[in-house]
């Protein structure tokens, strides 16, 4: 055997020692550390829960939309946070088909990223509506107007089923996977409101054969659905600009431009998260590994080229189009008023993530983690480059207009992360963020003398 | 299939390549309705126990059929039939546009059919069912024969379990 394979889990670990070490942070009272980031969280939950109140209370001429620019913050921050989510199902769903084994360790933590950042999302077009108290119109039920139904050819109603979907399906995705854990939770439990607790989440899970049969085959269906929805659900959601006759919109590039820009702003959210998890809960690094992040590193290097590819691709298209409006807006796309968003898009998203090239810098912590922080930013700019440059200018001069950024704007971006990070915070405490089930069978890779770990 | 509670005898292991000879054994000696108890899916478990590959599969593919069926009919009796509304000049019956709806419940109710038939499948949920050992769920493993098996017989069975290295085979009243 020439290839041994790295350990996928460090330190000699038996399998009581994985079940110890992740059961952990449910087990114990939190360190000061977590206490303080939490604190911060809930803060900007806070205060975004009295943003949003407000916005809700006053309308949404609190943001910046006006015309021509209808769509803002909320719909940007909506694709960000959704696109975030993308990494989640494709670490667990797409890996787990291409049978990476490495995914075991971070998947269980990027599903729950997935599942809070479509939480966070969906708020955004709920909100965007402007009387979120009819935001049940969305839906097509009978009612007493006809009864007049929702308009199926419209993109914004496929995003409604795409995302609804999603969410459905991410959610028990990440559920079925934690119902073995739950289990070994309520079995180590010392106390009874934690054994009652996680003894109802676990469903009576006991792992007798014929259960784990079913249950490796029900995971592997929900791998397979999920798979093509986390594509239809960005492809839908680039429908949204694309099917609109905007230049700068209508371009068939959308839909795989924006699954591309979606892996590569959550990976970077993961490796963003995992640097911090290893960081709090020091444990957990024999599990999330410097090879597993230096792997990610490379899908966000290579998913930013592709991204880097859909920016050219989309500036010579307009040249070759020969489309005067589609042109212009390009050109004033990069040096437009809105140019400095453009360039900040560019380099976070194409030229930083180049230094993954370099192994050392790779496998770096602050490195890595700086750069992920570039990325989502360069991230969410590529949504506000998408959004405002294609509408501030269209087809008549007369009806040109710039965004009319607010206090609001910023409020509801940075009050967004104050959902996130507290329901991600609680989640690092009340569930094992390890699949301790899906560990252990990989526990021999890369310690089997000559075999290579085939099984 | 939902399984009735009984008593039995529980071999326990440390080890999970001897969990997989003793399942093997137990299936070679005639056994039929024992079952292994596994922290983690163990790799050739199914095959020493006898389990027939999974049927949730079927009910998978009936859920996302139904789901295509149900979001082509809504969709098309909805806007050709039950109020149809000229949307600029768009045929009422618009398929291409429905497409994306009708994917997204075949998704929806293919994915919700197999949770639901894995429940009724794994019995679950069941409110605090007996348990043999606690470490089950972490690091041991166990054989679990229930006294109805056909030729269940605890003292050749305890025997046989004893010989192949279990750290503790115990009677189990109910499981």
């Amino acid at each position: 055997m020439i290839l041994q394979r790295n350990k996928l889990i460090l330190g000699e670990k038996n399998l009581k020692d994985i079940t110890d070490d992740i059961c952990e942070p449910v087990e114990t009272l939190p360190g000061k550390g977590w206490v303080l980031m939490f604190i911060g969280a809930l803060s900007l939950l806070l205060f975004y829960l009295v943003i949003l109140g407000t916005v809700i209370a006053k309308g949404m001429g609190l943001l910046g939309v006006n015309h021509p620019n209808a769509w803002g913050t909320m719909i940007i921050t909506f694709v960000f946070w959704i696109g975030i989510g993308h990494a989640g199902t494709l670490i667990s769903a797409v890996l787990f088909l291409f049978r990476q084994k490495w995914r075991t360790s971070v998947a269980r933590t990027a599903e729950a990223m997935t599942v809070f950042a479509v939480m966070t999302a969906g708020l955004f077009p709920l909100l965007h509506t402007g009387r979120p108290w009819l935001d049940l119109w969305l839906f097509p039920y009978p009612n007493q107007r006809g009864p007049l139904w929702v308009n199926f050819r419209s993109p914004l109603l496929w995003d409604v089923f795409a995302v609804s979907t999603y969410a459905t399906v991410s959610i028990s995705f990440w559920y079925i996977g934690m119902v073995p854990d739950f289990a070994t939770i309520k079995d180590r439990a010392k106390n009874k409101v934690r054994r009652m607790i996680y003894g109802a989440l676990s469903l009576g899970w006991r792992g007798t054969g014929r259960n784990w049969a079913h249950y490796e085959m029900l995971y592997l269906i929900l791998a397979g659905l999920s798979t093509p929805l986390v594509l239809s659900v960005h492809t839908i959601v680039s429908f949204d600009f694309a099917v609109a006759t905007l230049p700068g919109w209508h371009t068939t590039i959308f839909p795989p431009y924006f699954v591309a820009g979606a892996i590569f702003s959550g990976f970077a959210m993961v490796v963003t998260l995992m640097t911090l998890v290893r960081i709090g809960f020091p444990a957990f690094k024999d599990y999330i590994t410097i090879d597993h992040m230096e792997v990610m590193n490379k899908i966000i290097m290579t998913t930013g080229m592709l991204v880097g590819y859909a920016y050219a691709s989309e500036f010579f298209i307009a040249g070759y189009s020969g489309n005067i409006y589609e042109r212009f807006v390009f050109i004033n796309r990069a040096f437009g008023p809105y140019g400095w968003s453009y360039w900040i898009m560019v380099s976070c998203n194409t030229i930083f993530p180049q230094i993954f090239w370099f192994r050392r810098f790779r496998r770096s912590i602050p490195v890595m983690f700086v750069v992920s922080i570039f990325v989502n930013i360069g991230m969410w700019f590529e949504r506000y480059v998408i959004t405002i440059t294609s509408l501030h200018r269209d087809f008549i001069p007369a009806s040109w207009g710039n965004y009319a950024w607010s206090f609001f704007d910023a409020a509801v971006l940075f009050g967004s992360f104050g959902m996130f990070l507290t329901l991600f915070l609680l989640y690092l405490r009340a569930f094992p963020a390890i699949s301790i089930a899906e560990v252990k069978p990989v526990l021999p890779v890369g310690r089997e003398k000559g075999q290579g770990g085939h099984h | 299939m939902a399984q009735q509670q009984i008593g039995g005898l529980a071999a326990i292991f440390l080890d999970e390549h001897l969990t997989v000879t003793a399942a093997t054994r137990c299936r070679e000696a005639g056994l039929k309705k024992f079952d292994a108890i596994t922290p983690y899916p163990v790799h050739g478990m199914e095959e020493a126990v006898g389990i027939r590959r999974s049927i949730l599969p079927y009910f998978t593919f009936g859920g996302g059929v139904v789901g295509l069926v149900v979001g082509l009919w809504f969709t098309i009796w909805t806007s050709a039939y039950s109020w149809p509304i000229n949307v600029g000049g768009k045929p009422f019956n618009s398929l291409p546009a429905f497409i994306p709806v009708c994917f997204e419940l075949t998704i929806l109710f293919a994915a919700l059919t197999s949770l639901a038939a894995f429940g009724y499948m794994c019995s679950l949920p069941k409110i605090d069912p007996p348990m043999i050992d606690p470490d089950l769920s972490s690091h041991k493993f166990a054989i679990f024969v229930p006294s109805d098996d056909h030729g269940y017989d605890a003292g050749k069975l305890e025997q046989m379990f004893k010989d192949l290295g279990a750290a503790e085979v115990k009677k189990v009243a109910v499981f």
